[in-house]
C-alpha cells in the first residue's frame, strides 16, 4: 500500500496526474470508500486492502471530463471493466495513468458476519502485503479468526486471473485465488427443470428492493439517461407494482449488458439483500463462448464483440427451440 | 413480568396468527427481511437487523390508493380499503420503534394519512431489547435505549428464554390473549440484561458521535458548506440507503394502466433519485451532489426544524452496513465536525 501512496504523491508532485483516484480508508475496519486524491496530505488517508472491492473503472467517465489526467488503481478485474469502456468511447485512455494494483482476492463483510461474527473492532490480514492466509477479527464478544478464502467474494473464487488487461504501471504482486469453476453453478440451473429454475429467480429475486444499486455500480450501465428512469415509461423504476415485476428489471438489464459485461462481479457485491445477479450475466456469457466461440469482454479494446458482428457461422434463432 | 421458553416460540406464533395477522423476522434466500408468519416460514430473531427496517408494516413500499375503471360510458372510482385487520409486528428493535415516532409526526399531522393511521391503529408491537448490539449501531446518539424498547409489548433475551412485559393496553390485550403459553418471572433477569446491553452499547464506536451544531438552525451553514462537493463524490445515487431506513418517507404516486382499468399507487420514492420531487415546470434538483445533500439535510437539519429538534435519523446504522460504496451519515457527520464545515 505505501508503495502505491508513494507512487501517487511523485505523480502528483511531478504534474503527470491532476489527482488519484483510490480509496479512504473507512471508519469501520472494514468500509474504506472510493475517493479522490488531490495534495500529498490527502494521500495521508488512501488505504489498499481486502475490503477495497470496489471497481473504480465506471469513475472514470466522470474524471475523464476533468481537467488534467487521473491517477487510478485498478485491480486485474476492473481493467477488463475499463477496457470495455474505452471500447464504448466512455472514458478516455489518455485522461488516465492506470496503475495495476496487486491483489490477493477481495474480502465480503457479509460474509464475514454471516458466520456470526459481530462487534467488530478491529481486523488484521487484510492488508495486501500480508502473508498470512487468516484473519485475525477483534470483536466486542472477543477475539475471532476465520481463513480469508472462506470470506472472499465470489467473484474471486473464480478469478479470471492475475494479469491487468491494460495499465501505464504495475505496483504490488497478485495471488491466485481461483478455487472454483466460473461457469458451474450456471450449469446446475441449466440442469433445473423450468419449474425449478422459475422458482429459483422467483424467490432470489423477490429479495429486490429496486434500489437500482446493481445497475448504477455496473460499468456496462453506462446510459446517460436509463429507461427505467424515464418518467414517461410505465415500468417504473423505484417499486414493484406486482409481487415479481422486478423480474423485468433484472432480465432486460442482463440482456442490454449481454457481450459487454466483462464479469467484475459488482452487481452481487453491492446487492443489499444479497441476491446472485452475477448469475444471468454469467449464463449470457456462457452461452456466448458455446455459440460463437470463447469471448472474453474487456479482454482487449478492438476485437468485435460476437453479438454486434454479423458473420455467416453465426448461430441461427431456431438454436433458442433446439436447446430449449 | 412473563416469560417463555425459546421452544415455545412456535406456538406462540401459531396462537397469535389465529386472531391476527403476524409480521416478523423471516429468512428466505439467505436474507432476514419482516414478512408474514406462516408454518413454513423460517422464523429468525437472531439476526440483530432485518435488511429492510419493518417499516413496510406500516407504510409498505408499494400500496394502492384507488382504482378507476371504465364499463361502457361509465366510470368508477373505488379507494382502497383502509387496514381494517389487526395485526402484530413481533421483533422490532427500539430504534425501528423510534422511526415510528418518526414517520407519526409526519403521516399523524394534519393533513392525517388514514392508510398510514389505520394501519397504526391495527398493528400492536412486540420489541426486542438488542441481545448484542453491533459495531454500526449508534441509536443512544438519538436517545434510543436498546434495552428499553418502547413499544406495547418488549421482549428480553436471557439464555433459552424470552421475558415478556405488557408496556400498553394494546400489550396488555395482546398479552392476556397469550397467556395460557406464559409464566410468571421476576425482574431480576431482565434487569441484568438491561444492564449488559448498557456496558456494550458504550462500547460501541459510534458512541462518541456528537451532533453539536446539526439543528434547525444551522440551516444555511450546512446547506452552503464546500463539504458536500467532496462528500458526495463515491455516491452512485442508487436508493440502498433510504430504502433500507426506517424513517425515510418519501413517496411517489404513480398509475398503473391495464387495458380497462388505472390503478393509483404510491411507493418509495428516494431523494437519491433523479426524478426525485420532479414536477410539471421541470427543475428538480439537478446534481448528484444536491441530491445526497437533501438526504442528509432533512435528517439532521430540516426534520427537527419543523419537529421540535427530534432528528429523522434513529442510529439503526443499516445505511452504514448496506451503501454500496461505504457511503453513511456517520461520516457525513465526522466530515463536518472534523472540518468544522469549512475546508
Amino acid at each position: 500500500m505505501q508503495e502505491l501512496v508513494n507512487r501517487a504523491k511523485e505523480l502528483l508532485a511531478d504534474g503527470t496526474v491532476a489527482r488519484v483516484l483510490g480509496w479512504k480508508a473507512g471508519d469501520l475496519p472494514y468500509n474504506p470508500e472510493p475517493a479522490y486524491f488531490e495534495t500529498a496530505e490527502e494521500l495521508d488517508d488512501f488505504v489498499y486492502n481486502g475490503f477495497c472491492g470496489a471497481n473504480l473503472s465506471k469513475y472514470m467517465i466522470e474524471a475523464s471530463k476533468l481537467e488534467g489526467k487521473t491517477m487510478v488503481c485498478l485491480k486485474p478485474c476492473d481493467t477488463y471493466s475499463f477496457n470495455q469502456l474505452i471500447k464504448e468511447h466512455r472514458v478516455d485512455r489518455d485522461k488516465a495513468y492506470i496503475v495495476g494494483a496487486g491483489c490477493k482476492g477481495k474480502l465480503d463483510i457479509e460474509k464475514i458476519k454471516k458466520k456470526g461474527i459481530k462487534g467488530i473492532e478491529l481486523i488484521e490480514g487484510a492488508e495486501l502485503t500480508d502473508e498470512a492466509d487468516t484473519l485475525t477479527i477483534q470483536t466486542i464478544y472477543g477475539n475471532k479468526t476465520v481463513a480469508y478464502a472462506d470470506v472472499m467474494l465470489e467473484r474471486c473464487h473464480v478469478c479470471k486471473g492475475k494479469e491487468h488487461m491494460v495499465y501505464d504501471e504495475l505496483i504490488g504482486d497478485s495471488k491466485e485465488t481461483k478455487d472454483a469453476e466460473r461457469f458451474d453453478r450456471v450449469a446446475e440451473i441449466e440442469a433445473m427443470s423450468p419449474e425449478e429454475k422459475f422458482a429459483f429467480f422467483q424467490k432470489e429475486l423477490s429479495k429486490c428492493i429496486r434500489c437500482n444499486a446493481c445497475r448504477n455500480v455496473c460499468p456496462a450501465c453506462s446510459c446517460r439517461k436509463c429507461v427505467f428512469d424515464s418518467t414517461k415509461f410505465d415500468s417504473s423504476q423505484k417499486a414493484n407494482v406486482d409481487s415479481f415485476e422486478e423480474k423485468m428489471f433484472h432480465i432486460i438489464r442482463a440482456f442490454h449488458v449481454a457481450g459487454r459485461c466483462t464479469d467484475c462481479g459488482e452487481c452481487s457485491r453491492v446487492c443489499p439483500q444479497g441476491i446472485p445477479l452475477h448469475l444471468f450475466n454469467r449464463k449470457f456469457i456462457k452461452d456466448i463462448d458455446e455459440l460463437y466461440g470463447e469471448y472474453q469482454a474487456g479482454a482487449d479494446t478492438t476485437s468485435k464483440a460476437p453479438l454486434t458482428n454479423y458473420t455467416f457461422e453465426d448461430a441461427e434463432p431456431s438454436i433458442v427451440g433446439k436447446r430449449g | 413480568m412473563y416469560k417463555i421458553a425459546k421452544e415455545n416460540l412456535s406456538a406462540l406464533f401459531r396462537l397469535i396468527a389465529e386472531t391476527r395477522e403476524l409480521y416478523l423476522p423471516v429468512k428466505t434466500a439467505g436474507q432476514t427481511n419482516y414478512a408474514a408468519w406462516s408454518e413454513d416460514a423460517e422464523v429468525d430473531l437472531d439476526t440483530l437487523k432485518t435488511v429492510k427496517s419493518a417499516k413496510d408494516a406500516f407504510f409498505p413500499q408499494s400500496e394502492g390508493l384507488y382504482t378507476v375503471k371504465k364499463e361502457g360510458k361509465k366510470i368508477s372510482v373505488e379507494p382502497e380499503a383502509l387496514k381494517e385487520q389487526d395485526f402484530v409486528v413481533f421483533g422490532m428493535k427500539a430504534c425501528d420503534v423510534k422511526g415510528l415516532e418518526v414517520l407519526d409526526k409526519v403521516f399523524l399531522s394534519d393533513p392525517v394519512d388514514t392508510f398510514y393511521a389505520a394501519r397504526r391503529d391495527h398493528g400492536t408491537i412486540v420489541a426486542m431489547a438488542c441481545h448484542e448490539p453491533e459495531e454500526t449501531c449508534f441509536c443512544k446518539v438519538f436517545g434510543v435505549d436498546a434495552a428499553e424498547p418502547k413499544s406495547d409489548a418488549a421482549v428480553w433475551t436471557v439464555g433459552e428464554e424470552l421475558y415478556w412485559k405488557a408496556l400498553t393496553e394494546k400489550g396488555e390485550a395482546l398479552t392476556e390473549s397469550v397467556k395460557e403459553l406464559l409464566t410468571d418471572a421476576d425482574e431480576a433477569a431482565v434487569e441484568t440484561e438491561k444492564e449488559a446491553i448498557h456496558k456494550i452499547v458504550e462500547k460501541l464506536p459510534y458512541m462518541n458521535l456528537s451532533l453539536e451544531g446539526w439543528n434547525g438552525d444551522a440551516l444555511s451553514e450546512k446547506f452552503d458548506s464546500p463539504i458536500w462537493e467532496e462528500l458526495y463524490k463515491p455516491c452512485l445515487a442508487c436508493g440502498t440507503c433510504t430504502f433500507v431506513c426506517p424513517t425515510c418517507q418519501c413517496y411517489d404516486i404513480k398509475d398503473y394502466s391495464a387495458g380497462d382499468k388505472v390503478s393509483r399507487y404510491r411507493c418509495w420514492d428516494s431523494c437519491m433519485y433523479s426524478d426525485f420531487t420532479m414536477m410539471a415546470h421541470g427543475n428538480n434538483r439537478t446534481s448528484q451532489m444536491q441530491r445526497f445533500r437533501q438526504r442528509f439535510m432533512h435528517k439532521l437539519v430540516y426534520y427537527p426544524a419543523n419537529n421540535d429538534g427530534m432528528y429523522s435519523c434513529v442510529g439503526c446504522g443499516r445505511c452504514v452496513e448496506k451503501c454500496p460504496q461505504a457511503l453513511n451519515i456517520v461520516k457525513v457527520i465526522r466530515a463536518f465536525q472534523n472540518q468544522g464545515g469549512v475546508k
